[in-house]
């Protein structure tokens, strides 16, 4: 073997020179480093001396945790009280109170189980297995009719827990349809690439409103008058069909970039197409799309909010019906500050879990 | 490059492995193959040079069917090439092929990397597979890198990798498509050295390079080609010092 190693020990060592030192330089260097970043700086300064206390004292100082609605109407500061009293209405909407226990039950199940996958050692057939047997749960505890289960319509499903129900599957689902879309879209079969691409740019030349719109009043007319598909059942098929057009064209993108090298060099050993592309191509496609498809699935969690317009009733819309009480109407703020709340963890948690994935995918290079 | 002095002596039997019979190929109205015609036999090592744009990498890639060809048929071990994916896939098992770029997957080990087709498409079993893995590496004389990424190692172990990863499927033919064009110079003998041992072992091999010493200590016949067609095929020692041609002895003198 000729592997030549050049050594630097000859030479000293250096280090980089430190041209500014201590807080004063740092903000010098980052702060106020020429006129126009220096006004910058102070517009900012002067800005938020102006909005933060006074949010500072509405939300914390003149605040009040548990009183009832009358009293609020006394108060300068936030009324926080509006969220412990409606607490169950904007978490669980109209599922009967008595019952309650179940959806939540289901909900710790999911965020449980979606925390203990985010090992990727835990990855294999067991866990396929626990999420199968989980989702079965899941199912029965919301539907209710086994086990001695009292019955719950799909119709009173609502909430935080219809919420991620939109969500889960809809990511679920959407995900591995757009990668067979992307594929389509660039197979060698006339047939199956234009289907593809009349699929993805007719779904994504429409809002999701409007398919929601068609899933809700269109889609019933063509069908027989006594078969009736739930309704979130059809929500939830629009928003997959919606999510998968735009997986799709992420993942295209990451086909794109894959060297024709590597199709050839899978080829030459035997490989065969589905084996190509499973175990060669989307692995390295699908990690260069993390970042793009993490943002789509994450405004998907945030679209789900759009099934307010058929009347469904997700997170945002039944703390819009706890706010239509008399009592609480003058709280809405502190009950979107709630939801907002809500929302954001899960993005942040999707967005962070992408950010570790990313890093642990990274392939070891000694460039 | 490789020493040479010494040629390897093992004969070409009598049986012919690879028939390519009057063979054309177009890219487009871009006539990139002209009538080709080329008997390979079981166990002969034939170097293929060429000016650049010649259609030397295209030939070679058409035996694995990398590129399909027009017209006339390409026979390689009893199996004609046609359109039929299940003979295509059968031939690829038993040709390997070596690239200019190593072409060796990032996101595999170098050990999973020389597994893969044992176990898909030969359906080995893993352990065996890896044990397989194990003792072509050491062929190829870097059995210490198995638990490393291809990029983690240089461009010459890459090479070589890649040429365990093809042996791994046994192959019956060899193809090599400029292996050391992409390597520095420091790294293009250690690639050689293992491409004779490999002539040594009696593997029938096509070489497309531009190594000349290469070609004269272990080929038994050259082929030149210029604008897509097979201008002179001879003995090394006879391409070399008597160029028939005339545009064989223009490429010579040019590289020589």
């Amino acid at each position: 073997m000729t592997e030549a190693k050049v050594t630097a020990e000859s030479s000293e060592v250096l280090k980089p020179p430190i041209s500014h030192a201590g807080i004063i330089g740092w903000a010098r260097l980052n702060l106020f480093n020429g006129w126009f970043n220096s006004t910058l700086t102070i517009l900012i300064l002067v800005a938020a001396l102006q909005l933060i206390p006074p949010f500072v004292n509405w939300a914390f100082i003149d605040s009040v945790w548990n009183t009832t609605g009358a009293e609020c109407q006394q108060v300068k500061g936030a009324c926080w009280s509006v969220i412990p009293a409606n607490f169950r209405l904007v978490i669980f909407g109209f599922y009967p109170a008595e019952s309650q226990w179940r959806p939540l039950l289901a909900m710790i199940m999911l965020v449980g189980l979606l925390l203990y996958s985010k090992n990727r050692n835990n990855w294999g057939k067991r866990l396929l297995y626990i999420w199968l047997f989980s989702l079965f749960i899941m199912g029965v505890l919301m539907r209710g009719g086994l086990f001695g289960l009292q019955p719950v319509e799909s119709a009173k499903w609502s909430g935080l827990p219809l919420t991620l129900i939109l969500s889960f599957f809809g990511m679920l689902a959407a995900y591995p349809l757009g990668v067979v879309l992307a594929l389509g879209r660039r197979s060698n079969l006339t047939g199956i690439r234009s289907l593809c691409v009349v699929y993805i740019e007719m779904i994504r030349g429409v809002p999701l409103i409007s398919l929601l719109f068609m899933s809700s009043i269109m889609f019933p007319l063509f069908l027989p008058k006594d078969l009736n598909i739930d309704k979130i059942l059809r929500a939830q098929v629009a928003i997959i069909l919606f999510t998968a057009a735009y997986i799709a064209e992420v993942v295209r993108g990451g086909l794109q970039a894959i060297d024709r090298g590597q199709y050839e060099a899978a080829e030459s050993i035997g490989l065969n197409y589905y084996q190509t592309m499973r175990l060669v191509i989307l692995p390295q496609a699908l990690k260069i799309v993390i970042p793009p498809s993490v943002g789509i699935l994450i405004s998907a969690f945030k679209d789900t909010s759009l099934v307010v317009i058929i009347a469904l009733y997700d997170l945002l819309n039944t703390s819009k019906s706890a706010l239509s009480n008399p009592e609480w109407m003058g709280s809405s703020s502190e009950v979107y500050i709630f939801v907002a709340l809500i929302y954001f963890l899960f993005c942040y948690l999707m967005s962070s879990y992408s950010r570790r994935l990313e890093a642990e995918l990274e392939y070891k290079s000694t460039e | 490059m490789a020493t040479e002095s010494q040629i390897i002596n093992s004969a070409p039997s009598e049986e012919s492995i690879i028939k390519i019979a009057n063979m054309h190929k177009w890219y487009g109205d871009f006539h990139v193959l002209k009538d080709i015609n080329l008997d390979v036999k079981k166990g002969e090592r034939i170097v293929i040079c060429g000016p650049s744009g010649s259609g030397k990498s295209t030939m070679i890639r058409c035996i694995n069917r990398l590129e399909e060809h027009q017209k006339g048929t390409i026979d390689v071990n009893g199996i004609e090439l046609t359109n039929d994916l299940k003979n295509i896939e059968k031939v690829r098992a038993e040709v390997g092929m070596v690239f200019q770029h190593f072409n060796l997957f990032p996101h595999l080990t170098i050990v999973e990397n020389l597994t893969l087709g044992p176990i898909w498409v030969r359906k080995t079993p893993k352990k065996e597979a890896e044990e397989l893995a194990m003792h072509y590496l050491e062929i190829v004389h870097i059995p210490e890198q198995a638990q490393k990424y291809p990029g983690q190692i240089s461009g010459g172990q890459q090479q070589r990798v890649a040429i365990a990863r093809s042996l791994c499927m046994k192959p019956e033919i060899m193809l090599f498509d400029e292996p050391t064009s992409a390597l520095d110079p420091e790294m293009i003998k250690e690639v050689l050295d293992v491409m004779i041992e490999l002539a040594e072992g009696g593997m029938t091999m096509l070489v497309v390079t531009h190594e000349m010493g290469f070609a004269k200590t272990v080929a038994h016949r050259v082929v030149f080609m210029d604008f897509g067609e097979i201008v002179e095929t001879n003995e090394p020692y006879a391409f070399f010092d008597n160029p028939e041609h005339e545009r064989t002895q223009l490429f010579l003198s040019q590289i020589l």
